[in-house]
């Protein structure tokens, strides 16, 4: 796993391959906008019923990262699940297996505009988290300083040799890291979207996922 | 039934000055044969020999009920044969009624066919399955004696006749008594056709009309040699235009729609005489087919610009001359096609071929060769596919309650399905009762219940309309309907691919019915569009049916290729190959080619597989797989019918490493889990097997929600239940069509380790064309990442970051 090493507010941070950061100092992992249960939404919605085998795919990369880690503290930096509702369609399996990456651990389910309300799975369920000098929320405060945020499933693309490749990316500057959507099915909002252009300072870099973590400069 | 002709038609035939040919006193001395299949050229008669026992038999006696099925591959068919059929019937004076019975047939009549059959009733598979699938089905069929299945041949190719056969199986069980006839064109083994219209294991005697005189065949000569690649065959227009001028009528056939329709805008613009010509094919709008139609029989067209909906049964009179625009592909088709040349019985047929691009030249040859020594091609088909089945099961679930080990016997006296294994319809059956391990929590997946007596029957009655809607194994690519704008008139066009659809913005320029039109938006499905005389269009991909080279021709090409001279080709083809031959080498058979050079900065590897399209394109994402592993860093490939060329950043050192067949078995299985065309494949059996509707409540469904849908359930099943039984019926299609494992692994054992790899300064006359050809497939894979990495790097180093 190659990830990209960087700092914030003095701290070293790892954005990883899989889009989610680690916090090494602090054993602390973060990932954000999981959305469980987008497919069992999309039934209630009216669409065609899909088996709700994402949440298996997430969770699967999850523990993946966290065996790779062994990160003491989770903090999914909110949209956990699509909606309210999305945690009552959850399976046992999936219950099951999130207590079982939840054992030995400090989880924390930060507030999300999709899942505002408490979550009655294990973990503190929290609007941000403070740890200083970095604070964990779900959309970035302008003003923010050393902030780690999710929310805009930001994507980047690059040009290459063999044309254009384009993937869910960090987004990094001096004061804040946006974190892309870690969940199976999620889409993306392109680094040249105008809300990230204001949100992020000119000498920005966004880290492209994949098999690797690749930075480059914010494509604007 | 009376084995002689009776006296009321030795008179007909007498007053119209004709004598019965005798394939057709012969199937009339046969009808009581339990099956009988016919093969007779095109104009033979074939039809009324068909029809002769039926009209014997109720000119002689009453009948009650339904007595002779009649089933085509066309509607259009149908309801032809329903005219020429009632004309002697009226001449005669017979108590006989005809019907057809079709997807355009009204409801009211429908019922009332159902209520109160006629004597004959014309019809198509899908719809025969849907009778089939009423409750009442018993009674509809009471008394049928005969059944008539026509072009037969275009049927056994596929799984409409695999459906149209366990349709018969049915009727048989209904009405054991029935017997089966079947009208076959030419073909390479009719043996095999035999087998699978007859109940097995019944005899089916085979009937052989005289096949009338060789076809008048040629190359068309043009002064200007055609392009490297490519496939409009535009530099040919002048020498057909003045083919049509030369000739009473000419059908110019193509490959595809999209040709099609580009050549026929071409030819317009060289029309300068304003002849009339008419363009035929299938994604045109019904009413306009119908005009193109009426005007042919009329004789008021020189020419027809069309595809393989012209390639069967219609008469259409006065037509002498067929043109084949591009590389026919399959020999056997094109006889068929020629065969729509001069519709009279013991006249020669006349045709040329038009080579659309400079290796085409060599196929065309090829093709006349193989026409001249009667050497037809076929792929043998493997057992009945099982997503019919599953339907089949859902049909007879329909009709009411049944017994497995019934239904298990019956289904296995279809020819095709004689092989079939308990085990194996067991499994059919638990997937259409359960939907299978990792979808038994669903509902709708749950259709069957078994009741105490052991009968199986649907769980929910009200599912039978559902099952009803989505009866039939044609899988029409998703289109849209074109318009004209409204305020226009809303004139229907025709239709073109939602995938095509997707990428048009509103300004865009796309052919259609031969005329330019320009995109203004989509409306409820519908694609609006005003007209454009004025620009050029952008083309109109139909995806359609790119046929693969078949395994006959391409070996009789490879053989070709091994002679010192060439003199029946043209001059620039013969100095092609030499140059091919003195620069690099030519193609063996039982040999495989690898030419490896650099060109433009990168790496490149040729393989000349010979295995037609759809497995050189396979054969490039197995080999692309294994360059990955082998650290050769692949960046993408494009297939022909001949060859596939690899481009990436390392030289292929280790052909046989590279070509390790287990290795590349192994690439098979794991490239299951995210191809495109292995999910297009899963979607396809999927819709036939009833895991997936293509029409719910009376709305089709638009063909992004269905993929969608398809692709996320194939997702699931290849994570979470691999040995599901669509996931194996997706493995055994991908044995031949759009993956067609099969020719790449036929031709891996036949070159076993007669691997040739050459290692060149540079691209070769044969490599040269591939590198024109459209269609290049990236790859995804480590040279990806590295250019990334690589461009990043540069990005970072620019922008001043250390």
């Amino acid at each position: 796993m190659v990830h990209h090493a960087f700092t914030l507010a003095g701290e070293t941070l790892h954005a990883l391959p899989s889009g989610a950061l680690h916090w090494p100092a602090q054993g602390l992992l973060a990932v954000s906008d999981l959305h469980f249960g987008k497919s069992e939404r999309r039934v209630r919605r009216g669409g065609m019923a899909l088996p709700p085998y994402e949440v298996q795919d997430t969770l699967t990369r999850l523990q993946a990262d966290l065996d790779a880690t062994r990160a003491t503290t989770v903090i999914c930096l909110g949209d956990s699940f699509d909606d309210l509702a999305a945690q009552d369609g959850l399976t046992d399996d999936a219950r099951l297996w999130i207590a079982r990456l939840q054992a030995g651990r400090r989880w924390i389910w930060a507030e999300g505009n999709h899942d505002p309300g408490p979550v009655d799975l294990g973990g503190t369920h929290l609007a941000e988290l403070r740890l200083p000098p970095l604070t964990f929320l779900h959309i970035a405060d302008p003003a923010g300083q050393g902030e780690i945020s999710g929310h805009y499933h930001p994507k980047a693309q690059i040009r290459t040799r063999a044309g254009t490749l384009s993937r869910p990316a960090f987004l990094i500057d001096a004061s804040r890291v946006i974190l892309p959507a870690y969940g199976t099915y999620t889409g993306g909002l392109r680094s040249t979207d105008a809300v990230l252009d204001a949100l992020m300072a000119p000498d920005a870099i966004a880290v492209l996922t994949g098999r690797q973590a690749v930075a480059v400069p914010m494509p604007r | 039934m009376s084995t002689a002709l009776p006296p009321i038609l030795t008179d007909w035939f007498q007053t119209k000055g004709w004598a019965p040919h005798p394939h057709q006193l012969d199937m009339l001395a046969r009808s009581h044969d339990p099956a009988l299949l016919l093969i007779a050229p095109t104009g033979g008669g074939k039809t009324l020999a068909g029809f002769l026992p039926t009209l014997a038999d109720l000119a002689t006696a009453d009948h009650t009920g339904l007595h002779t099925l009649y089933v085509s591959p066309l509607k259009a068919l149908a309801a032809d044969i329903k005219r020429n059929l009632q004309t002697p019937v009226a001449e005669m004076g017979l108590p006989i009624r005809i019907e057809d019975r079709t997807g355009d047939t009204s409801a009211h009549t429908k019922r009332r066919q159902r209520a109160d059959p006629p004597h004959i009733l014309l019809t198509t598979p899908e719809s025969l399955a849907l009778l089939t699938s009423y409750e009442d089905a018993p009674r509809i069929f009471a008394g049928l004696k005969r059944v008539v299945v026509d072009e037969i041949h275009a049927l056994a190719d596929s799984k409409r006749g695999d459906q149209l056969m366990l349709a018969l199986a049915r009727l048989q069980t209904l009405c054991p008594d029935l017997r089966r006839v079947g009208l076959s064109a030419t073909v390479d083994d009719p043996a095999a056709i035999a087998r699978f219209l007859a109940r097995h294991p019944d005899p089916c005697p085979i009937l052989t009309a005289d096949p009338g005189p060789d076809p008048d065949i040629a190359m068309l000569t043009t002064d200007q040699p055609p392009p490297w690649s490519g496939g409009g065959a535009a530099y040919a227009i002048p020498a057909v235009l003045a083919q049509v001028k030369a000739h009473n009528t000419t059908l110019i056939f193509h490959n595809t729609r999209a040709q099609a329709e580009i050549f026929f805008h071409n030819l317009w613009l060289a029309n300068e005489d304003a002849l009339p010509i008419g363009i035929h094919h299938g994604s045109l709008d019904r009413e306009q087919r119908a005009r193109v139609e009426a005007a042919m029989v009329a004789g008021q067209l020189r020419a027809i610009v069309c595809t393989g909906s012209l390639d069967l049964g219609i008469d259409w009179g006065d037509v002498d001359l067929v043109i084949q625009i591009g590389a026919p592909k399959n020999v056997k088709r094109l006889v068929q096609r020629i065969g729509r040349a001069n519709h009279r019985y013991n006249a020669p047929s006349k045709a040329l071929l038009v080579p659309a691009n400079r290796f085409e030249v060599i196929e065309c040859l090829a093709a006349l060769e193989a026409v001249k020594a009667h050497d037809l091609d076929g792929e043998p088909r493997g057992d009945g596919p099982l997503d019919v089945l599953c339907q089949q099961i859902l049909i007879t679930a329909c009709a009411g309650p049944f017994d497995a080990d019934t239904l298990y016997a019956e289904v296995t006296t279809a020819g095709a399905y004689a092989t079939l294994t308990r085990a194996d319809f067991d499994a059919c059956l638990d997937f259409i009762a359960t939907g299978g391990y990792a979808l038994r929590a669903y509902d709708r997946w749950q259709r069957l219940m078994q009741r105490p007596d052991g009968l199986w029957q649907l769980r929910d009655p009200r599912a039978a309309r559902q099952i009803r809607m989505n009866i039939g194994t044609i899988q029409d690519t998703d289109t849209l309907k074109v318009r004209f704008r409204r305020n226009r008139g809303g004139k229907p066009l025709g239709e073109i691919e939602e995938a095509f659809a997707a990428t048009l913005t509103p300004g865009d320029t796309f052919l259609i019915g031969g005329q330019i039109v320009r995109y203004e938006g989509l409306r409820e499905m519908t694609v609006e569009v005003s007209p454009d005389p004025g620009r050029k269009p952008k083309i109109a991909t139909f995806m359609g049916t790119k046929f693969a080279t078949s395994t006959q021709l391409s070996t009789r090409i490879l053989r070709m290729l091994q002679a010192d001279d060439w003199p029946a080709l043209p001059g620039h083809t013969r100095d092609w190959l030499a140059l091919q031959r003195r620069i690099s080498r030519l193609p063996e058979p039982g040999r495989l080619l690898i030419e490896s050079f650099p060109h433009d900065g990168r790496e490149h590897t040729c393989v000349y597989g010979f295995a037609g399209r759809n497995a050189q394109q396979t054969l490039g994402l197995l080999l692309t797989k294994r360059m990955e592993e082998m650290g050769l860093d692949p960046l993408g490939f494009v297939a022909t019918d001949y060859a596939t060329l690899i481009w990436g950043l390392k030289p292929l050192t280790d052909a046989r490493a590279l070509l390790d067949p287990q290795k590349l078995e192994d690439g098979l299985e794991a490239w299951f889990k995210g191809n495109a065309v292995m999910k297009r494949t899963f979607r396809a059996s999927a819709t036939i097997a009833g895991l997936i509707d293509r029409i719910s409540a009376g709305q089709r469904k638009s063909g992004r929600q269905a993929t969608f849908s398809s692709d996320i359930l194939y997702d699931t099943l290849v994570k979470y239940d691999p040995d599901h039984l669509l996931l194996k019926i997706t493995r055994t299609e991908a044995m031949r069509g759009l993956v067609d494992f099969g020719r790449v692994r036929e031709m891996l054992e036949r070159v076993g380790d007669r691997i040739d790899v050459i290692r060149l300064s540079r691209l070769t006359p044969f490599s040269a064309p591939l590198f024109l050809e459209m269609g290049r497939v990236p790859v995804e894979g480590m040279a990806r990442e590295r250019l990334m990495a690589e461009a990043a790097e540069e990005l970072m180093r620019e922008a001043g970051f250390s």
